[in-house]
């Protein structure tokens, strides 16, 4: 490989077809899971399963997968997801329509006595979603498909979700029932409340989205306006599948920009925050920014060049606020680049070229740490991949090179409708 | 008449227990006889009760004040005076420890001298009670009785065998810690603050219970001075109705000194195991179990409206927001008024004393000064300091109010980084399109500081386009002010600009 000589095109194809084989190797052909990680034992991971479906539609579109396959696929886990159990049992794979964060591989029952986690489901149900809209043919497997992502969807009892709440619940337990916290401030929940407004069986309250959007600040920080949120993922995953890009919700009206524009400005703000370095962190720049949830060195301290360092492991990592531990993801800067093509894109060669031993498989780690010495320049470097860094690669790149999923989405009844009803008007929402 | 009842907690050999009695309630104190019908009566004698007090006798009123312990209150006996000292000796071990972020070699054997410590606190407050001692009220006019009182009907006040009759009352009997019924706390023994500052050596492991803002302040100030700190606290932030990023600075502080921290959990049971308390813990369905030397709890509060008789005096009440007021602080019977921790949301020793100010005016002045007028400042004093005024966004959007908020980042304040005080930042927040400030949060080194000119801001409708024109002492921490100022500056140019 020769980053240098690479077209941007050439660059881009290589590192999403890279992530792309991650869906290839990490999937159960028995059931359609795909590992949450490449770590050995790791269990599925709804989300990350929301994101093969849809990539399998990129992996058609580029000729990395035959339609046919990309059905297969997809009809394999669609049963799967239908057919598996729903109950309040420990050891469902979901209940009410929703999904355990983490289920086994093999048996798809529930692991970790993880939550049944409505963000994850949420991005679950993009993905299918996503297959109903492009299987569009007459043949009886992507009738299939569009029968079963439409069924899932009806299936989800939303109103259950709230709990009793203004704003759906983060997740719910059969131990101990719903978490006693909600969503709080902008997050990575914007699709979830799309789909749950546009639910023909069982929308929650219509004033949820308000009541949610009531916790949101806009904030001036170095001299950038935008509606804050740390962690750079949450400018990102549900803009994997919706084009926000001039449609506005009355929050959005009141400000005079909108939710896309939004993520490009806190791609700016990522970088101003990464160029200023306020904790001296080695490699930050301009170039080489992105604090967002990834995984870390593991809890510790350590004395580096006389000064007590505190590192994290998996961690929501934010800026202006923290935590900054010198950690970066650099999926979260490539996967930037339908925000602000010319910073994604230095981002993606500047790591090529400081850091090759991290890069020259064309995949992404979920995260390194210059600040902590390993083996080269990259210094601590997460183990394996991740998912859901390499969905939203593929995803990302793919709405920068040909908008496929924000175009497909567009064509889905729900999302359009869920939009509406959560305020949304202009652009291609009319 | 006769003594008043002897004073909890007086030691003898103590010098500064011989000084602070003297001054806040004198061993052999007589309590004077009334002097026919008072214009006013003040029940306790904490920050709201003495202010009244001395305020009601300037202006040539009989006065009387009764306070059934010491006065001074919570606030100089067993709330902010010996925490804030607690708290800044603790800081001082912390920054001795990170003494190289300053350049400066660490102290070799830094001892930690928990007796001492506490002596500087009980000699702190034998000092700051000389202030309002029961003489000086005397020579001011007030009379001053020690013992319980009791509302001996709509117009009347028993206390220590003598009946005093009043015109205006001022019920000001503040607050106590709030405890949480926990199956076998009171079995083992747990400390409140009304006990934690007289302590005398240090326990070797501290569970604090609750992530409010005093449990926040001690179980950093006990972790800085070498306790193994652990804090449950039931929320999933600390501060509860704090801001976020606020709340999450503050939960970072806490685990880089070293306090063990545990949200979204509960402590449901304690028992004695030997001279060690086992506790019992629930984060979502898991349970788990730690072993401490002493316990703090009770770092909430709650209205000490018991004992009063207050239904004699037709005083409404209840005993978790306390005395019912109106928005002029007048009870349910119009001779009575209410001010401090007894009857508001907001307990503050500052808001003690600035509703006693309300009331004076109110009740001898003909006054109508109203209670939601107020702007309210406070802090937490954890290192970073938390200090609020005004609104938060949540609760300007619930009015449907556009907020914008300009926001500095303390590493970005050249003296914050020249004294390593980066941590923190500055946020505040203006209706939408406009300068007017309708709220703020500092987290800073110094952010009790630093709040009180917004504070003045917001009193007196100053925007922040005016306060980017009043020059800033430079190098300040407080320049983080002028800096949202220019950042707002900027938006008006673009907006100029289009």
């Amino acid at each position: 490989m020769n980053d240098e000589r690479d077209s941007d095109e050439a660059l881009l194809e290589r590192f999403q077809r890279a992530a792309f084989e991650y869906f290839v190797e990490a999937w159960n052909p028995t059931n359609g899971l795909v590992a949450d990680t490449t770590r050995a034992g790791a269990p599925a991971s709804i989300a990350v399963v929301g994101f093969a479906l849809s990539s399998y539609v990129v992996g058609v579109e580029r000729g990395w997968l035959s339609r046919h396959d990309a059905a297969a696929r997809v009809l394999v886990t669609l049963r799967f997801f239908w057919n598996s159990t729903q109950s309040g049992s420990p050891d469902a794979t979901g209940y009410k329509g929703f999904y355990y964060h983490f289920l086994d591989m093999g048996s798809g029952r529930r692991v970790w006595q993880s939550e049944l986690s409505m963000i994850d489901s949420g991005f679950l149900l993009a993905g299918a979603l996503t297959a109903g809209v492009y299987f569009d043919s007459d043949a009886e497997e992507e009738a299939q498909i569009r029968r079963l992502a439409d069924a899932l969807y009806r299936r989800v009892d939303w109103q259950w979700a709230q709990g009793g709440a203004a704003t759906l619940r983060q997740g719910w337990k059969p131990e101990s029932g719903f978490f006693h916290y909600g969503w709080e401030g902008y997050s990575e929940a914007a699709i979830l409340y799309v789909l749950a407004l546009a639910s023909p069986t069982f929308a929650p309250a219509h004033n949820c989205y308000a009541a949610w959007t009531a916790t949101y600040q806009w904030e001036n920080i170095y001299d950038y306006e935008f509606l804050y949120a740390g962690p750079l993922f949450i400018h990102l995953f549900s803009h994997a599948w919706i084009d926000f890009a001039g449609i506005r919700d009355k929050f959005m009206r009141e400000k005079r920009s909108d939710y896309f524009e939004n993520s490009g400005r806190a791609v700016a703000v990522q970088r101003e925050f990464a160029r200023r370095n306020p904790h001296d962190c080695i490699g930050y720049g301009a170039d080489c920014w992105g604090l967002s949830a990834n995984d870390g060195p593991g809890l510790k301290t350590l004395t580096i060049d006389g000064f007590e360092r505190r590192f994290f492991g998996y961690a929501a990592r934010g800026i202006p606020y923290g935590p900054d531990d010198g950690t970066l993801a650099p999926a979260a800067m490539l996967a930037s680049m339908p925000f602000d093509p010319p910073a994604a894109l230095a981002a993606l060669r500047m790591l090529c070229a400081r850091y090759p031993q991290m890069t020259q498989a064309s995949r992404l780690p979920s995260g390194f740490n210059p600040t902590l010495r390993g083996e080269g320049p990259q210094g601590w470097v997460s183990e394996g991949y991740f998912g859901l860094d390499q969905g939203v690669i593929v995803l990302m790149i793919e709405n920068h090179r040909s908008q496929l999923l924000w175009k497909l989405m567009r064509r889905c009844p729900h999302i359009g409708e869920g939009l509406r009803r959560a305020g949304f008007r202009g652009a291609w929402l009319g | 008449m006769g003594h008043a009842e002897a004073p909890v907690g007086f030691e003898p050999g103590d010098p500064d227990s011989v000084e602070l009695f003297a001054n806040a309630h004198p061993p052999l104190w007589r309590n004077p006889p009334p002097r026919g019908t008072y214009d006013l009566v003040v029940l306790g004698g904490g920050p709201a009760g003495l202010l009244a007090a001395r305020g009601a006798a300037t202006l040539g009123r009989k006065v009387a004040l009764i306070e059934r312990n010491l006065l001074g209150g919570n606030c100089l006996n067993d709330g902010c005076v010996p925490s804030k000292a607690l708290i800044r000796s603790a800081q001082l071990y912390a920054r001795m420890r990170e003494a190289q972020v300053l350049g400066v070699p660490q102290p070799r054997d830094v001892r930690i001298d928990v007796p001492e410590t506490m002596r500087r606190i009980r000699h702190l407050q034998a000092r700051l009670s000389r202030a309002d001692s029961a003489q000086r009220l005397l020579t001011h006019g007030v009379d001053v009785y020690f013992g319980a009182a009791r509302f001996a009907g709509p117009a009347a006040v028993s206390v220590a065998g003598a009946t005093l009759r009043f015109k205006k009352a001022l019920v000001a009997t503040g607050s106590r810690p709030l405890v949480t019924a926990i199956a076998g706390l009171d079995a083992a023994g747990y400390w409140t603050n009304e006990n934690v500052f007289k302590l005398s050596a240090l326990p070797r492991r501290l569970l604090v219970i609750g992530g409010g803002p005093l449990g926040c302040e001690l179980a950093q100030a006990f972790c800085r001075l070498g306790s193994h700190v652990i804090i449950a606290q039931d929320d999933p932030m600390f501060l509860p109705g704090e801001e976020r990023d606020a709340a999450q600075i503050l939960s970072d502080s806490l685990a880089h000194d070293g306090v063990e921290i545990h949200l979204n959990t509960q402590v449901v049971a304690v028992r004695k195991a030997g001279e060690q308390k086992v506790v019992d813990l629930v984060s979502d369905e898991s349970g788990f179990s730690v072993s401490v030397d002493e316990i703090l709890a009770g770092t909430g509060r709650t209205p000490n409206v018991e004992d009063l008789d207050l239904e004699a005096a037709q005083v409404e009440y209840d005993t978790t927001a306390g005395i019912h007021v109106n928005d002029f602080l007048r009870t349910t019977n119009a001779r009575i008024y209410a001010a401090g921790d007894v009857c508001l949301e907001h307990r503050f020793a500052h808001m003690a004393d600035a509703s006693a100010r309300l009331v004076l005016h109110n009740a001898l002045m003909r006054g109508r000064r109203r209670l939601s007028a107020l702007t309210v400042p406070w802090c937490t004093y954890t290192d970073p300091e938390i200090a609020h005024v005004g609104m938060y966004v949540r609760e300007a959007r619930e009015q449907a109010i556009p907020v914008e908020t300009f926001t500095i980042l303390m590493h970005d304040v050249d003296r914050a980084v020249t004294d390593g005080d980066e941590a923190g930042f500055l946020k505040i927040h203006v209706k939408d399109g406009t300068d007017q400030i309708l709220g703020a949060t500092i987290v800073a080194r110094h952010a009790g500081e630093m709040i009180n000119e917004l504070t003045v801001a917001i009193s007196a409708g100053i925007g922040l386009a005016e306060l980017g024109r009043v020059i800033h002492a430079y190098p300040t921490q407080a320049e983080a002010i002028k800096m949202a100022a220019d950042a707002y500056f900027l938006t008006r140019l673009k907006v100029a600009s289009r």
